[in-house]
């Protein structure tokens, strides 16, 4: 047998028990016999010495090829072997990826507050700023300044929490329209104000009816402002808050510190206007009160009404979410039971 | 108001469908709350003749009847109805119809006998009780005797009119009239009102000033104050078609003369009052203040106590009635009445307001007196009604009208300037549109010159008294959907939060973050719980004069307390793990006329702030998790100021060993800790923690100026240090110890372990930290980090008697 054949054997017998090992270890193994110093093939080249010059380096070409060969097995068998491996520990760490991931705390914004937000933001994006008045009010701010005097029968519309014959709880958020008034300086430009706030009434509570409610209270006074700016504006507020796809209509109403006073409807949402028991079958919700603010608000605040002129409006985000998610008992509000709290997230 | 349609176009010849006027008048008028048919629901429901009954075998009560319904053969029908009378007319539901509350009317045997229908009441076709006439309130309604058999019955009833039912707001009264709403459909579809006036014939000899007179000595009760006498009237049921005006506008009809005055009350919107002239106490008419205590029995049979500040029409000084508000039983006009003194007044809105108001007696009449009357047309209708009464009652009218009192009918006139006009309603409006507009609304119109047009508004329209009053007539009738729609002129306003508001918002925004949700509960609350948790206690809270529940008298001094009955609401519905804050005024009385009020934050925190989870371990809230969230939530704000953490004892609702005190550099800024656990059984709530903040003190707080802090590029050395200290030494101490004396390269300082018990001597806790040094501008040292570690330690051993382990 020739050198060449006994080194093709070594590679096929190498060849053949990397193929068959299973391990690392035995990887290893072969390495250090196959290719170490000792191993078969310099033991095969000590036969050199007994063959041809010519032949030499032809053998010796062979014997690296035979041991790149073996080399390259090994390395590939390694390869694999370490794949196989970290793919066994892999499977080995599976988890069930439909088990439920750890809960994060999380709080949620009031659905009220939520409304409140909205529609301030909204306001202040138009220039306006947030005036926050004190819940509990002097009289002459919460009804006589508004044009509400005394034995008016809107105060008996608004059964009030007295505390001292001077003082009392905020009916409505319009004192500030009064503070507001006194305190702006006209040279500096029109009065844009949004004042949102808690107010109270003397009432039973019960689903409708809540002793404790929230308004959003809102005022331009200038020397240029119309009622077709107020239009415009309360088509804005509604149609942000509603969706753009319902109609606006005004109608008459009466407030005593505006005139011409205005109601803002906005089609009924939940029938589109056919008529259903949510919108009283009138195809319309109201959801604004509003008007041009009363020559004598304005001159009991010492604004003179033949230089200057605006609109106010309010509105009621207890209302508001009422309609917009259906929530049938007002008090849902005030207990703050979390499972109601949750529902509300803040997409808006 | 309930307004007929029907009615209405007696007086317009109208061309819309009632749908449609409704929805023009919401838009220009007043508000709809309902637009309906009588007869809405109902079907299959005809007139009937009784030709036959006789009684049913198995029933001591019930008749069988056969009912000619205008087909071949009778029908034969089962009835209970006492007053089922053979001859008579009657309402038949047939097999197969619709009565009230969607009851249908089904074929069938009554105790044996076949019925194939039903004989109605008014109430089982929809009238209400308060609205049925008394006469037949028990029994069957008898339809008049030309009815048709077979025929629907709903024409006959008035049932086919169509109702617009108006929301009147308080400025407009004269919608509170036929007459009212006539004039404003008639403006606002530019059409000619056909509205006519009964003039009276007096038939009578007698003057009637010779049978009654009228003295009014204030004239503030009763600016206008009139008289008839109708004499020799015979008292019997109305025609059909006066009793179809009244039941479709909800009221019910009693008897001719009574349904005249109503009937002239919904006409004109004036109430009328009728007494039965014999059986009053004399002749001579007044009106006055009740007395204190005064007592008087109204026509609904009720005892009435009167106050001094009631008004009453008297007789002779003796009260007739409760004026404006409800007659008296004593002079009430009955069957037996052949004399009737008729009243036609106004009196002071605010008076009848608040009588009827207190006594709860509401009425078509108090709701027109306190909304106003028309002045002008207080004799058009008392004469109406007096020639109305002498048509279907007979008698005589006397001569003459005996006048107490009478408020000037007179017209006003208000200047406006067109420039004015468009200028407030953002239009371009000419002044042949103004004209028009006072043209259909039948105001007189004078146009000065281009600008300046003067306007005579009549008494009908008593709301009117301003320019801007006209402006909202000139709206409305022009028709709000025809004004522009702009936003006002770009100005230069700023607008935007304040800094005080942005705080607040990142202050909700921040706890949200960490897990609360929030709340917003009540501000009125009981004395007890006003007073507790107050971070600087206030004696006493601002209390309500006039309470309505005994749950909500005083005004709020903290937000915890609403929030532990929120946490009570939820733990008692099985809701067990609650974590709220809640942000909003507290109100501290400090001798002003108002109270102080501050925005405060608090929190309230039971169970888990986490629910039980598969994957985490259970963590029942604890002082620490709450501390955590406070000062993470106080480090979020950015004060510059130091925030300690002090032990407090002295808070009767909180935990004595679990609570501290929050100061900024020093300040009392608020509270933290475990609920004291009697006050959690008050509340009936488990182991809740709680903070409080005041929200005003951190607001005027200095902050921390967004400025960059370079990283420092050389490495940091690390030491740990375990000391074993006596239990009273705090880790407040120890931090102090190590801040003083740690040296310039100390960066931090990070408690990582708090061990006592077992293994450790008793009376001794161990802590350990980990103390962190690094150089801004070198490498340190061992060397360095040694000598500055010694020295903590050494501190530590002499100051506190630490053993270092
Ligand atoms: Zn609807």
């Amino acid at each position: 047998m020739g050198l060449k054949e006994k080194l093709a054997d070594l590679r096929q017998q190498g060849l053949q028990e990397i193929e068959n090992s299973q391990d690392l270890k035995k990887i290893n193994e072969i390495r250090v016999k196959m290719l170490g110093k000792k191993g078969p093939i310099t033991n095969v080249l000590r036969g050199m010495r007994d063959i041809s010059v010519e032949e030499r380096p032809k053998v010796g070409q062979f014997a690296n090829q035979v041991r790149d060969d073996l080399k390259t097995a090994i390395e590939e068998k390694r390869a694999a072997l370490e794949q196989a491996a970290l793919d066994a520990e892999l499977a080995a760490e599976t988890v069930d990826v439909t088990l439920p991931g750890s809960p994060v705390a999380q709080g949620q914004p009031h659905v009220i507050q939520q409304i409140i937000d909205q529609v301030v933001d909204l306001f202040v994006s138009m220039g306006y700023e947030v005036a926050v008045g004190d819940e509990v009010e002097q009289e002459v701010y919460n009804f006589e300044k508004l044009n509400l005097p005394k034995d008016h029968p809107a105060r008996d519309m608004q059964d009030t929490f007295y505390v001292t014959p001077s003082v009392l709880m905020r009916t409505q958020t319009s004192p500030m329209q009064a503070r507001m008034l006194e305190k702006h300086d006209f040279s500096q430009g029109p009065l844009k104000m949004i004042s949102p706030g808690k107010v109270y009434r003397r009432d039973t509570d019960d689903a409708t009816h809540s002793h404790q409610f929230n308004q959003i209270e809102g005022m331009v006074v200038g020397k240029h402002i119309t009622m077709a700016d107020l239009k415009g504006t309360l088509e804005t507020v509604a149609q942000a808050l509603f969706g753009d796809k319902l109609d606006v209509r005004l109608r008459p109403s009466y407030f005593p510190f505006t005139e011409p006073s205005v109601e803002a409807d906005i089609t009924c949402f939940n029938c589109m206007g056919k008529g259903c028991a949510i919108c009283k079958h009138t195809g319309w919700i109201e959801v604004l009160g509003a008007g041009m603010v009363h020559p004598n608000v304005l001159k009991m605040s010492g604004v003179d009404p033949e230089e200057y002129g605006g609109f106010a409006f309010g509105l009621g985000p207890d209302r508001f979410a009422m309609l917009k998610y259906g929530v049938d008992d007002i008090r849902n509000f005030y207990q703050n039971d979390v499972r109601f709290l949750n529902q509300f997230d803040e997409k808006g | 108001m309930k307004v007929s349609y029907q009615w209405l176009k007696e007086y317009l010849d109208l061309d819309v469908a009632p749908r449609e006027l409704a929805e023009k008048i919401a838009r220009t008028s007043v508000d709809i709350n309902d637009v309906y048919q009588p007869a809405d629901g109902l079907k299959k429901i005809v007139v009937g003749k009784v030709v036959a009954m006789q009684d049913h075998p198995n029933s001591d009560h019930l008749h069988i009847c056969q009912v000619d319904v205008g087909e071949e053969q009778p029908i034969q029908v089962v009835c209970g109805a006492p007053n089922v009378t053979t001859g008579k007319k009657v309402i038949v539901a047939l097999n197969g119809a619709r009565i009230a509350d969607n009851v249908k009317i089904k074929r069938g045997k009554i105790r044996g006998v076949e019925s194939n229908g039903m004989l109605c009441a008014l109430q089982e076709i929809g009238f209400s009780d308060k609205i049925a006439p008394k006469d037949y309130s028990a029994g069957l309604y008898f339809l008049p005797d030309d009815a048709k058999e077979g025929e629907p019955v709903f024409g006959y009833l008035g049932m086919d009119d169509t109702i617009i039912d108006t929301d009147v707001t308080p400025n407009r009264g004269d919608m509170l009239s036929m007459y009212g709403n006539v004039n404003d459909i008639a403006a606002f579809y530019g059409l000619q009102s056909h509205f006519k006036e009964l003039p009276v014939e007096e038939n009578g000899t007698e003057n009637t000033g010779d049978l009654v007179s009228a003295k009014i000595d204030d004239h503030k009760i009763a600016p206008t104050y009139k008289l008839r006498v109708i004499k020799g009237v015979k008292i019997a049921d109305s025609p059909l078609w006066l009793q179809i005006r009244l039941w479709n506008a909800g009221i019910r009809p009693v008897n001719n003369v009574v349904d005249v005055t109503n009937y002239i009350l919904l006409k004109y919107g004036q109430p009328l009052h009728s007494y039965d002239y014999d059986r009053l106490p004399g002749h001579d008419f007044g009106v006055r203040h009740a007395k204190e205590d005064e007592k008087f029995t109204t026509l609904d049979g009720d005892e009435q106590t009167l106050k001094a500040n009631d008004i009453l029409v008297t007789v002779d000084n003796q009260p007739v009635a409760l004026a404006g508000t409800m007659g008296g039983e004593g002079t009430a006009v009955s069957d037996q009445t052949t004399t009737v003194a008729l009243e036609a007044a106004i009196f002071d809105p605010v008076m009848v307001r608040k009588q009827a108001r207190r006594l709860d007696l509401h009425s078509e009449s108090s709701m027109r007196f306190e909304r106003g009357i028309n002045p002008a047309t207080v004799e058009t209708a008392l004469n109406e009604a007096a020639e109305l009464i002498k048509e279907l009652a007979g008698g005589q009218v006397t001569k003459g009208i005996v006048t107490g009192s009478e408020k000037s009918a007179a017209d006003k006139q208000i200047t406006l300037s067109l420039a004015k006009v468009n200028h407030v309603l953002g239009t371009d409006l000419q002044m042949a549109d103004v004209e028009d507009v006072f043209s259909r609304l039948r105001f007189a119109a004078d146009v000065k010159d281009d600008d300046q047009i003067e306007v005579t508004v009549p008494a009908r329209r008593w709301d009117i008294f301003v320019a801007a009053d006209l402006y909202e007539e000139i709206a409305r009738i022009y028709g709000y959907d025809n004004l522009p729609s702009t936003l006002p002129v770009m100005t230069r306003n700023r607008g935007g939060l304040t800094p005080r508001q942005r705080f607040i918002r990142a202050s909700r925004h921040d706890l949200e973050g960490m897990g609360l949700t929030q709340a917003i509960s009540y501000s009125l609350t009981t004395v007890d719980k006003a007073k507790q948790f107050q971070i600087d206690p206030v004696a006493e809270p601002m209390k309500l004069d006039f309470p309505m529940s005994s749950d909500h008298v005083a005004t709020r001094m903290s937000i915890i307390s609403g929030l532990l009955i929120d946490i009570a609401y939820n733990v008692s519905r099985n809701v067990n793990n609650v974590a709220l804050y809640e942000e909003g005024r507290v109100f501290l009385p400090k001798g002003g006329e108002r109270p102080e009020e501050q925005e405060h934050l608090a929190g309230a925190i039971t169970g888990q702030m986490l629910a039980n989870d598969w994957h985490t371990e259970d963590r029942p809230v604890d002082f620490f998790q709450v501390k955590g969230i406070v000062e993470r939530y106080l480090h979020n704000m950015g004060l510059t100021g130091k925030v300690t953490y002090v032990a407090d004892q002295s808070r009767r609702e909180m935990h004595p060993g679990r609570t501290a005190n929050i100061l900024l550099d020093g300040q009392l800024v608020g509270f933290l800790g475990q609920v004291h656990p009697s006050t959690a059984k008050v509340y009936k709530i488990p182991a809740t923690y709680v903070f409080e903040l005041n929200l005003e003190s951190l607001i005027a707080a200095p902050k921390v100026a967004n400025e960059y802090h370079p990283i420092s590029k050389y490495p940091s050395i690390t030491r740990d240090i375990a000391l074993l200290v006596d239990d009273d030494i705090t880790n407040a101490m120890v931090m102090d110890v190590i801040n003083k004396r740690g040296g310039a390269f100390l960066k931090d300082v990070h408690l990582f372990d708090v061990y006592s018990g077992l293994h450790l001597p008793k009376g001794k806790k161990s802590l350990a930290y980990t103390l962190t040094y690094q150089d801004d501008n070198d490498t340190l040292t061992e060397d360095q980090v040694n000598a500055a570690f010694d020295k903590v330690t050494k501190s530590l051993t002499d100051t506190l008697g630490a053993e270092i382990r």
